[in-house]
């Protein structure tokens, strides 16, 4: 048996969640090989060998590859695939949208966001925002599978020592070419994979309110997150929200500013070790699940908690 | 420009869902059922791009029960032209039809109606697969624009800006294509009462899900379905200072 993963990397460093998505693999146990599929990206293939488990690299470097777009790399998976038991991706934005594409060419029916691994061809994973936890068994030749990071323990970065092959990519289908990205750019930690998070919700009221969360970050070396309706309303950027349909985070310390606690937010913290709620709404679902709840106007409470840190 | 807006009839996500206590499903015993919310905003985006002229015809199409009707009827309240039910007996307590499944179902049927666009939810709340929009473009070998928050079509040219995890990624893509919602593409209007009135008067097409010829064997086997393990409330503190004892002393975490 042989995984593939396929690597969430910016042809620079491999991102964290590819770790846990290495992770997870070991747990269904056989060799793994990782595909690095981008431009000018060897240093990322040279980073991936080292990584503990990882027996081979496969390296697809072509200027087409340079942003990681479905239409030219699922052909890339689509073509090893018999090599191949199970291919993996993380589930972030980049695994969802280039593994279906795959799983349909290979006629096969993916498996989401899988939170354990029962045996090589059974898996957990979350549906109804995780409010009910399935176990499915899947009877396909191949199994594609993306893997939720916080729930699997990430591989080490060292240790490894498997060599890398190189692979010429198919000419592109041209259907789709990049534009431009915006991205965010943040001195901070990154957000599914820092120790603390501070979020902040409606309650924070405005853009600029928002230095309040910021200062209270900076403070803890925490990454910032934040409730769909704080980023609805444009007070923080759309990669901060928190949720079953943004990004799911497990940190040891989550910190709920000013945020209500609707199904859909706890769906992406639940897994926090520590929860604290700030809230003026005593009743505000939130208190529910969390370890520590204040009940504060966030306006005293959160200043008076930075300068008091 | 013909466009296809496949939606699904889901449990409304203002509903706490409960497991059935045997493990076998979802109890949908008298739950407010709804469309998706990603596909509203589908619905909302095809009526945009019809009242700005460019789209002349929407066609709703959703795979499931006889009563996904009511969620093609609410679609053409909105403003879409007609609707298709592709009738399945499955269950869809845990998602119904699978995403391969229904996307083979779509491919068929935009062999038949050949629209220039389709759009469609990112995600649908029950099952969270998000995979049937990618899984659509590939049979179709069409380009895909998943997570949008910005579509502009302009002669012809396709613009779509997509959520992604870094922050914002802007493609174009080639005519045809597939388009997936994310939160922030539109906010879906209500529809008005006369709208709902006209709206029954629309055509409404059923098609048995055995005369596309697709196969609907499920590939994945439920084994069983659990409640997750609940997360127990913990204390409400005093004040700051109690809730910084106790993260410093008891909780360890700072
Ligand atoms: C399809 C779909 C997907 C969704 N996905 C997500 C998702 O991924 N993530 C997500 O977060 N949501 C998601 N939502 C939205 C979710 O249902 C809620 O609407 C949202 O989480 C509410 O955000 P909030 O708690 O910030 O706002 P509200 O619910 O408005 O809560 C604001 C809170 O702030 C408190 N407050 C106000 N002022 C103060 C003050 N001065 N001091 C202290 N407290 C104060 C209030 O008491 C209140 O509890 C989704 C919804 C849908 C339909
Ligand atoms: N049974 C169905 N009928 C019509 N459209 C569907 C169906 N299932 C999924 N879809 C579409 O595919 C999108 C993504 O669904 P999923 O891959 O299940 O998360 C949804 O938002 C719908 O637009």
């Amino acid at each position: 048996m042989s995984i593939l993963i396929l690597a969430e990397h910016d042809n620079k460093t491999i991102k964290s969640a590819t770790l846990n998505t290495i992770g997870a693999a070991s747990q269904i146990g056989g060799d793994i090989h990782v595909l690095v599929a981008g431009a000018n990206c060897d240093a990322v293939a040279q980073e991936a060998a080292q990584i503990a488990g990882v027996t081979k690299v496969i390296k697809a470097d072509a200027a087409s590859l340079e942003h990681p777009i479905a239409e030219n790399i699922a052909p890339i998976l689509v073509d090893l695939a018999s090599n191949y038991s199970h291919i993996l991706a993380p589930a972030t934005t980049f695994g969802k949208n280039i593994l279906p594409r795959a799983a349909a060419l290979l006629d096969t029916q993916q498996i989401s966001d899988i939170i354990a691994v029962e045996s090589a061809d059974t898996f957990k994973r979350p549906v109804y925002a995780g409010n009910a936890i399935a176990t499915v068994k899947s009877s396909d030749a191949i199994k594609l599978i993306t893997v939720r990071g916080t729930t699997f323990d990430a591989a080490a970065t060292s240790g490894g020592s498997a060599s890398v092959e190189d692979y010429s990519a198919p000419e592109t289908t041209g259907l789709t070419t990049f534009v431009k990205a915006e991205l965010s750019v943040s001195e901070r930690p990154e957000l599914t994979a820092a120790k603390i998070v501070v979020s902040g919700g409606r309650g924070v009221g405005s853009e600029e309110n928002f230095a309040i969360i910021e200062k209270l970050a900076d403070k803890l070396g925490a990454a910032i997150g934040a409730s769909r309706a704080a980023v609805d309303a444009g007070y923080v950027p759309n990669d901060y929200q928190v949720g079953q349909t943004g990004k799911i985070v497990a940190p040891d310390l989550y910190i709920a500013i000013g945020i209500s606690g609707a199904i859909q937010h706890l769906a992406g913290m639940k897994g926090s070790k520590t929860i604290v709620a700030i809230n003026k709404d005593e009743d505000a679902p939130i208190f529910a699940i969390a370890d520590y709840g204040l009940v504060a106007d966030l306006f005293d409470a959160v200043p008076e908690l930075t300068d008091k840190l | 420009m013909k466009i296809l807006v496949p939606i699904k009839r889901v449990v409304d996500f203002n509903v706490k869902i409960h497991v059935k206590s045997d493990g076998s499903g979802i109890d949908l015993a008298n739950v407010k059922m709804s469309i998706n919310p990603f596909d509203e905003i589908a619905v909302e985006e095809a009526i945009r791009l019809k009242e700005s002229g460019k789209a002349s015809e929407i066609i709703i199409v959703t795979i499931g029960p006889e009563k996904a009707q009511e969620q093609i009827r609410s679609a053409m309240a909105m403003g879409a032209d007609r609707g298709i039910l592709v009738k399945t007996d499955a269950p869809i307590d845990l998602g119904g039809v699978e995403p391969l499944a229904v996307a083979k179902t779509l491919k068929a049927l935009v062999e038949k109606e050949k629209p220039d666009l389709v759009i469609m939810g990112k995600q649908s709340i029950d099952d969270d697969s998000s995979q049937t929009g990618q899984m659509l473009a590939a049979l179709l070998g069409w380009a895909q624009g998943t997570f949008a928050s910005k579509l502009e079509i302009n002669d012809g040219k396709i613009h779509v800006t997509r959520e992604i995890d870094g922050g914002l990624e802007t493609l174009e893509l080639a005519s045809p294509a597939i388009i997936t919602t994310d939160l922030r593409l539109n906010e879906p209007r209500y529809a008005k009462l006369p709208d709902i009135m006209k709206a029954k008067k629309k055509q409404l097409d059923v098609i048995e899900s055995s005369e596309l010829g697709v196969d609907y064997t499920p590939r994945l086997e439920i084994i069983t379905v659990n409640e997750p393990p609940v997360r127990k409330g913990g204390i409400k503190v005093d004040n700051v200072d109690a809730l910084i004892d106790k993260l410093k002393n008891e909780a360890k975490v700072i």
